[in-house]
């Protein structure tokens, strides 16, 4: 099964409401989270994707919706990938769980929370499991520096924001040869 | 048993056998120094290189060190060997505050050092924020060789502590009542970079 096979049987699955996009022989089905439990489920059970590969997080912050859920879907009878993001906004960030489709889902669901502040819908254990409980941000938002912020749980850690030494060292990536492509401060 | 003609304080080699004097400072450091049994707080990827110079190519065994006793009791110094998080932080302190006086710690790596390269919200920018490190060991990681020698530059700070001289010091100038200002170095003052337990 190729994956653009698999995202046609989704998207007739699915019906209204979803789209599918293509890159480099990948499919990528977008759709609404409220249509996510029942098409993940078909995914799982009738196109043969046993396997969450990963569950991750965008934040496009300043658009609207801003954040993007995305799980990886592998079969492993087949060799076959597939991609399912859904959205949801800042004012609303909860999306229904998968933990009950795949099992893995609970940890990446634990971080997709405790990372970007998503909640998920029934997760039968969403506690932040990077960070402590009682830490106050969402690390990987846009607006929260790499640098970190204060923050002090009593006798649980404390942060303090990190000396960065004049901003993150970045490469220029392709630039030519290696002293410029070399990491330091740059604008 | 002494010969009737010498003193007391002479001694017959073939009646006593080897025996050596010495200052109690120095016997003790001697012992201490030469069988430092570590704490291997191996956090991250230095604890490689702290498990392989304690194999048989490198072999901090020939420093007395090879007991990695990962109790806290019965360890004299900690090797922080990775990155601390700060999640990790107070677990960290917690132990080193288990371990038994006389203690040590070397901060091994850059991230035990000073945060390494992770200059992020979630890495604890140098151990030395929460313990009080002796010997401070760069490298990501520092090859064993470099792990020997902090070994040895400890063991160099630790023959040179004057632990004995200086309570001896303190209590005989509490005894003769000479009061001293609050914040007033001892009798005998510690050198830099001297422990003073």
């Amino acid at each position: 099964m190729e994956p653009a096979e698999a995202a046609k049987k989704l998207l007739s699955q699915v019906g209204s409401g979803a789209t599918v996009s293509e890159f480099r022989g990948e499919s990528t089905v977008t759709l609404a989270a409220d249509k996510l439990v029942d098409a993940l489920t078909f995914c799982r059970d009738e196109l043969g994707f046993d396997m969450l590969m990963d569950l991750c997080s965008v934040d496009n912050s300043g658009e609207d919706p801003r954040f993007v859920v995305v799980y990886e879907l592998y079969s492993i009878a087949k060799g076959c990938h597939l991609r399912v993001k859904t959205t949801c906004t800042e004012d609303d960030a909860e999306v229904p769980t998968v933990s009950a489709i795949w099992p893995t889902a609970n940890w990446h669901e634990r971080e997709v929370y405790d990372m970007m502040g998503i909640k998920f819908i029934e997760h039968p254990d969403l506690r932040r499991i990077l960070m402590w409980e009682g830490y106050p941000y969402y690390p990987l938002r846009k607006e929260f520096p790499l640098a970190g912020k204060e923050s002090k749980v009593e006798e649980v850690a404390f942060t303090e924001p990190a000396p960065l030494a004049g901003g993150p060292f970045v490469t220029a990536s392709g630039a030519g040869d290696s002293d410029t492509r070399e990491p330091r401060a740059r604008n | 048993m002494v010969n009737d003609n010498s003193s007391q304080l002479a001694y017959d080699s073939k009646v006593e056998g080897n025996v050596i004097f010495t200052q109690l400072d120095s016997a003790m450091n001697w012992m201490r120094k030469n069988s430092l049994w570590p704490m291997p707080m191996g956090l991250a990827c230095c604890a490689i290189e702290l498990m392989a110079s304690a194999s048989s190519r490198f072999d901090i065994s020939r420093f007395g060190a090879e007991v990695m006793r990962f109790s806290p009791r019965q360890s004299d110094v900690m090797i922080v060997a990775g990155t601390v998080t700060y999640k990790m932080a107070y677990a960290v302190e917690r132990i080193y505050h288990q371990m038994a006086e006389p203690k040590w710690v070397i901060a091994m790596g850059a991230c035990a050092s000073s945060g390494g390269m992770y200059r992020s919200y979630a890495v604890l920018q140098g151990i030395d924020q929460l313990l009080p490190v002796d010997v401070y060991i760069s490298g990501c990681p520092p090859r064993p060789e470099a792990l020997i020698e902090g070994f040895m530059k400890l063991q160099a700070k630790i023959d040179g502590d004057p632990e004995l001289q200086q309570r001896h010091a303190q209590s005989t100038a509490h005894r003769s009542s000479i009061i001293e200002q609050p914040g007033a170095a001892p009798a005998q003052a510690p050198a830099p970079g001297q422990i003073q337990v």
